[in-house]
Order: C-alpha cells, then sequence, then structure tokens
C-alpha cells in the first residue's frame, strides 16, 4: 500500500476522529475509548500513558487495524479504514504496521527465523529473499546467532527482540508497541527503548504504549489517557529526557 | 502466500504432533486399507471363476433334462436331429453324466466320478489329452470298455507310470486305459482332475441303461448363442410340452451372472469400507477442530502479521487434505500388503485393481478437504483481536 503514501502529503500518517468503543456490560456499557480524537505526524515518537484500564491497547489495537471502532473516524496514509476490506486491513497490517505485543506473541513451534520471515511470508516474498531479510533483521537486533533457536529456548529479553526484529522485517512506517518492557527487567527494557529511539531516529513513526512515566519519557510527545479520554497531550517537555539522550545517541 | 508455502507449514504440524497425526490418521488408514483388500481380493475370485469358466469354452451350451416321470424322456437320437436339422447354430454335441463310482488297479483304490461322454466332449470343454487319445466315435458305437483318466486318478492309481493296456476296474467291471488327461487343477482331489471319462453307451449300460440327464452342445458362434438356445429349447418344448423338464445355458450365460454376483458383493463390502473411510473423515473433521481451536492465538498472531483469510485457510485445508493423503497413501500401502498376504493364506488370486487404489486415495484427500474446510473456515473468519486474546 506505498500508494497512500503519495496521499500523506499534507495529511497527517494516522488521524483518529472522534473514536468510540464501546463494550456492552450485562445491561450496562463499558466504554473503553471515549472520543478519542489524535493525530500523528510521520516520523513522531509518541507515547500513550494512563493507568490500567484506561483504554490505551484499545486505541493500540484500532490504530493497529485488529479491532473495529464502534464509531468514529479513523484515516491511516490518508485512507478511510472502515472503507477498507478485511484483505486491504489485512496488507495495511502488512505494509503499513510493525506490532510489538507486550507478551512478544511468537508461534512457538516456529524458530526465530522463520518467526522473524512470516510478515514477508504474507507479502508474498520468494524464500531465498526472505531468508536474507529475515536474517538481517535479526542480526539487527543482536541476535544473528540464535537464528535456528525455538522461542522457548529464548530468554524473555531475547523473544522481544525477535518479535522486534518481526516488527521490523517488513520495513514498516508504523512501530506500534504495546508495553514492550513490560515483562522485561530495568537493564533489558532500557536495551528496547533504546532501540525504539534509534528506529524513529532513523525515521520511523514508534507509538509506544506504557504506563510508566519513565519509559514514556524517552518519547517526543505524550497522549495521557483516562477513562477512555485523552486528558493531556504533551509535546517536548515531557521528552525532554528522550529527546536529549535521543540527541546524543544521534551525535 | 502460495501452496507450497501453506503444504511446508502443514507438513510441519504434522510433525510437531506425530502421535496425533497417527491417530488422526489411523480411520483413512484403516478405510483405504480394507477397501483395497476387499476389491483385490474379490477381483482375484472373479477373476479365478471367470477364468475357470472360460477354459471350459465360452460357446458351450449345458442342457439339463430334470423332467424324468414325463411320458416322453429325450434320447441321443432327439439330440443328434438337433444338431444335424440347426448346423448354423450348432457343431457337435455330447453327453456328460457323472456318476460316483470307485476305481481300483490292482489293491490301490479311489474313489472319484466317471463321465460318460460321446467323442466330441473334450473338444466341446477344451480339454486336452496328455498321452494316448480320448474316446473315439468307434468306442462310443462298439459300446468298448475303455477310459480316459485324469491326472490325478493316474498319480493315485498309477503313480503317473500308465502304460498301454494298463487297466481299472471301475465298479468290478475291467476297463483299458487309452488316455491321460493334460492336467488343469494341480491333480488335486475332487478337482476337474479327479474324473474318470468312458464311452457314453457304456457309461449309461453300466448305470442300468440310465437315460442321459446332461448334453454339452457347442454353438458355433458365440455372438448366436442366444439364438442357439432358444432352437434347443424349443426343441426340447416340443418333446416334454413343459418348460419345467430342462434348462438350457451357457457358459457366457454363467460368467455374467456370477460377474453380477461378483459386482454386487465388491459393491456392498466396499460400501461397508466406505463406511469406514467416513469415519475416518469425521476423525480429521474433530482434530482440525480441536487444532483450530488450540491455535486460535496463533491464527491471531498470523492475522495481525497481515495474513488474509485465504492463507489461513489454505493453510488449515491443505494440513488436513496431507493428513488424509498421508493416511491414504499408507492406507494404500497396508492394503496390498495384507491383500497379498490374505490372498497366501486363503489360497486366492490377488488382483489390486489400479483405479480401487486411485479412487481410494482421491476419496482420502477428498475427505480432509472437505472436512477441514469447516474448521478452517472458522479460523479466517476470527477477527484479529479476539484471537489474539484468546486464551
Ligand atoms: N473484549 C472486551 N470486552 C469487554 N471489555 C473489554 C474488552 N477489552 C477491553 N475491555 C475493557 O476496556 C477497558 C480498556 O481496556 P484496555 O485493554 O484498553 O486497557 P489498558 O489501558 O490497555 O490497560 P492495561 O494497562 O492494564 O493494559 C477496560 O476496562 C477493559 O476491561
Ligand atoms: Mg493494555
Amino acid at each position: 500500500m506505498t500508494g497512500g503514501r503519495k496521499s500523506a502529503e499534507g495529511q497527517p500518517l494516522i488521524r483518529l476522529r472522534d473514536i468510540h468503543k464501546v463494550y456492552p456490560m450485562g445491561d450496562d456499557e463499558l466504554h473503553a475509548l471515549d472520543g478519542v480524537s489524535l493525530e500523528i505526524e510521520k516520523n513522531d515518537f509518541v507515547a500513550i500513558i494512563g493507568q490500567s484500564g484506561s483504554g490505551k491497547s484499545t486505541c493500540m489495537n484500532i490504530i493497529g487495524c485488529l479491532d473495529v471502532p464502534t464509531s468514529g473516524e479513523y484515516f491511516l496514509e490518508g485512507r478511510d479504514v472502515s472503507r477498507m476490506d478485511e484483505d486491504e486491513q489485512a496488507a495495511a497490517r502488512n505494509r503499513t504496521l510493525g506490532f510489538i505485543f507486550q507478551q512478544y506473541n511468537l508461534i512457538p513451534k516456529l524458530t526465530a527465523l522463520e518467526n522473524v520471515e512470516l510478515p514477508l511470508i504474507y507479502r508474498g516474498l520468494h524464500e531465498r529473499e526472505r531468508r536474507e531479510l529475515a536474517r538481517q533483521s535479526l542480526e539487527r537486533v543482536g541476535l544473528g546467532e540464535k537464528a535456528r533457536n525455538l522461542p522457548s529456548q529464548l530468554s524473555g529479553g531475547q523473544q522481544q527482540r525477535v518479535s522486534i526484529a518481526r516488527a521490523l522485517v517488513g520495513n514498516p512506517s508504523i512501530i506500534l508497541a504495546d508495553e514492550p518492557t513490560g515483562a522485561l527487567d530495568s537493564r533489558t527494557g532500557a536495551e528496547v527503548l533504546d532501540f525504539l529511539a534509534r528506529l524513529n531516529e532513523e525515521g520511523n513513526t514508534v507509538i509506544l504504549i506504557t504506563h510508566d512515566m519513565g519509559v514514556a519519557g524517552r518519547a517526543r510527545r505524550v497522549v495521557s489517557l483516562s477513562d477512555g479520554r485523552i486528558v493531556s497531550d504533551v509535546r517536548g517537555r515531557a521528552g525532554e529526557g528522550a529527546a536529549g539522550a535521543a540527541a546524543g545517541c544521534g551525535a | 502466500m502460495n501452496i507450497k508455502q501453506s503444504f511446508k507449514m502443514a507438513v510441519k504440524s504434522l510433525q510437531s504432533s506425530k502421535m496425533r497425526s497417527f491417530l488422526t490418521m489411523l480411520g483413512i488408514i484403516i478405510g483405504v486399507a480394507s477397501v483395497i483388500i476387499l476389491v483385490s481380493l474379490v477381483n482375484g475370485l472373479s477373476d479365478d471363476i471367470t477364468s475357470n469358466l472360460q477354459s471350459a469354452g465360452t460357446n458351450t451350451i449345458n442342457v439339463m433334462i430334470i423332467g424324468r416321470g414325463g411320458n416322453r424322456s429325450f434320447d441321443a437320437e432327439d439330440m443328434e436331429a438337433l444338431v444335424d436339422d440347426n448346423p448354423e447354430y450348432f457343431t457337435a454335441y455330447s453327453p456328460g453324466v457323472s456318476a460316483q463310482i470307485t476305481a481300483k488297479n490292482g489293491t490301490v483304490s479311489v474313489d472319484t466320478s466317471a463321465t460318460a461322454v460321446g467323442e466330441a466332449y473334450a473338444g466341446i470343454q477344451g480339454l486336452e489329452v496328455e498321452a494316448g487319445r480320448f474316446i473315439g466315435y468307434i468306442d462310443v458305437e462298439r459300446m468298448q470298455k475303455v477310459c480316459v483318466i485324469g491326472s490325478y486318478i493316474a498319480e493315485e492309481l498309477f503313480d503317473g507310470a500308465v502304460y498301454e493296456g494298463s487297466t481299472v476296474k471301475i465298479n468290478g467291471a475291467s476297463f483299458t486305459v487309452i488316455g491321460v488327461m493334460e492336467e488343469t487343477a494341480d491333480s488335486v482331489q475332487g478337482s476337474s482332475d479327479d474324473v474318470i471319462y468312458l464311452p457314453w453307451t457304456t457309461g449309461t449300460r453300466l448305470a442300468g441303461n440310465a437315460s442321459i440327464g446332461r448334453w454339452s452342445l457347442q454353438a458355433r458362434d458365440v455372438k448366436d448363442i442366444d439364438r442357439a438356445i432358444e432352437v434347443a429349447e424349443q426343441k426340447l418344448f416340443l418333446i416334454f410340452g413343459s418348460e419345467d423338464s430342462y434348462r438350457v445355458s451357457s457358459m457366457s450365460q454363467m460368467i455374467e451372472m456370477l460377474n453380477e454376483i461378483t459386482g454386487t458383493m465388491a459393491l456392498v463390502l466396499v460400501g461397508i469400507a466406505g463406511i469406514s473411510l467416513v469415519v475416518g473423515g469425521i476423525g480429521i473433521m474433530n482434530i482440525m477442530l480441536v487444532s483450530v481451536t488450540e491455535r486460535t492465538r496463533e491464527i491471531g498472531i498470523r492475522k495481525a502479521l497481515g495474513a488474509r483469510r485465504r492463507a489461513i485457510m489454505s493453510q488449515f485445508v491443505i494440513e488436513a487434505a496431507s493428513t488424509s493423503a498421508a493416511g491414504g497413501v499408507i492406507g494404500i500401502i497396508v492394503g496390498v500388503a495384507l491383500a497379498f498376504v490374505a490372498g497366501r493364506i486363503l489360497d486366492m488370486t490377488v488382483v489390486p485393481s489400479f483405479s480401487a487404489v486411485l479412487i481410494a486415495f482421491g476419496v482420502s484427500v477428498a475427505i480432509g478437504m472437505i472436512f477441514g474446510y469447516y474448521p478452517a473456515g472458522k479460523a479466517a473468519k476470527l477477527n484479529p483481536i479476539d484471537a489474539l486474546r484468546y486464551e
């Protein structure tokens, strides 16, 4: 869907307009998202923070075309997602989006390399090309020699790096990371964050979901959610530390 | 994603749970194997019967006289008249009455059947003489006390060493052996080699001038055999005035009938085996349903990474189809092997049919596709997030 990028001129990469997500709860309704409007520009590094249950994951799933909003409009690269059919959404997930999940979500019976290859399989690349790109991506996260290990033969941090390699292999324009450090110790967590910051430096749009202010501090922009609403949207100030670190890295 | 990729994934997932895959395949293996065993044996059986009957000549017409009590009987003159009056239909005739007798050579004796025949009998029945000659016209005419013996009798009474002038005592009367028949059935007791042929005139006298109840007629052309049977029946009806007094049948009719019987038998047996194939298919569907449920999360991951519905669908359908195809191949191997073992044990000819193998394989793959389709559809329809959240 590279064609979509042309229309991105003057349009934000992601535009959410008055998004609602309502779950029926018996007689009641639960508003997981209650009128969220958000625009994310290309090349930004955005953290979405909020307490548990505030709707962060729901928001990310909608941005990631994994879930559909109850109402509201969502434009991805200028295209109305609600008008895309199932296959077009699959293609968008395949080419435009890269997911990093809190629980890694690797397929247990596939090796690290095979897991990383998956997005390329669904893109229809040939085996030789796939292998090569997957290997490069694994090397990029420093796991070149673990290519043949099964997920069960890797540590948590290594598994998360495999899932990062998988998110990167298709060279998507947006990286979506839901609590990528949630299951990691602080040092490995910091490594993963460094990595995300570097990806952003290299031109990727990164959306990071966390409930940890410290983690959010690495981003350029911090959006706070509470009870399904955006309560603050801060650029620069909260991201100073991150900006500083990133600048230090880049220099 | 292409078929090759789906196939690789299917093989991988089969390998990752070998025991389960095997149990899934078991139904198909048993189904396919039993279809092949049954078809091979029934085929062999019908081939055996057909070739036995065919060696007796397909243009042979058998006439049986049942109506003994009637005021009129059917004798050699009547038969001669029938053949002479209809040369376009008949070429030869011969009586062919058998009776149980005891044959003796010195102290060795054997219970066997003596068949009273005319000189044309060997030609009509397609029998060959190994040594000496068959019953001739003169033997019949002069009521000679001569006989031609089967290879089993030659073995039993003479240890295979029959000389000119050897004699056999049949029910006390001495007969000169003028010929030995060619072996047709391994010289086994009770087979077509366990027989003695006598001139029919001598034979009927031996039996106290009994009338002849069985005749063999040779039709000129197999194509006209139905018409020839009609002609014979007309003649018999004229004599007896009742259709119940005689029976006229041909070898080709019998072969046809037997083929019909074995065909029906095959159909019934294959139908029963087919049921086990269907049961095997249900087993596959069962496993596929379980496997789809178990792997819901995996499906969610694949969808999140961009798998289209069709890709998920083909992965599961191909997985089911290759499970059952693998079962089919094993079933074919097991079936053919067991058919030969069974043939050995039951002493039957085994004729595995290539089309049965193809059909069994095709059916097992089709079963996999059909029964894999529903669970696959179920898997492919899942919303990515619902699949991902599935515990
Ligand atoms: N499938 C669902 N059915 C019903 N309610 C749901 C469902 N998914 C989410 N919710 C509810 O929506 C709200 C928002 O959930 P969400 O997962 O977005 O929170 P979160 O901000 O990601 O929390 P956490 O930090 O704990 O991951 C919660 O109250 C949750 O119970
Ligand atoms: Mg969450």
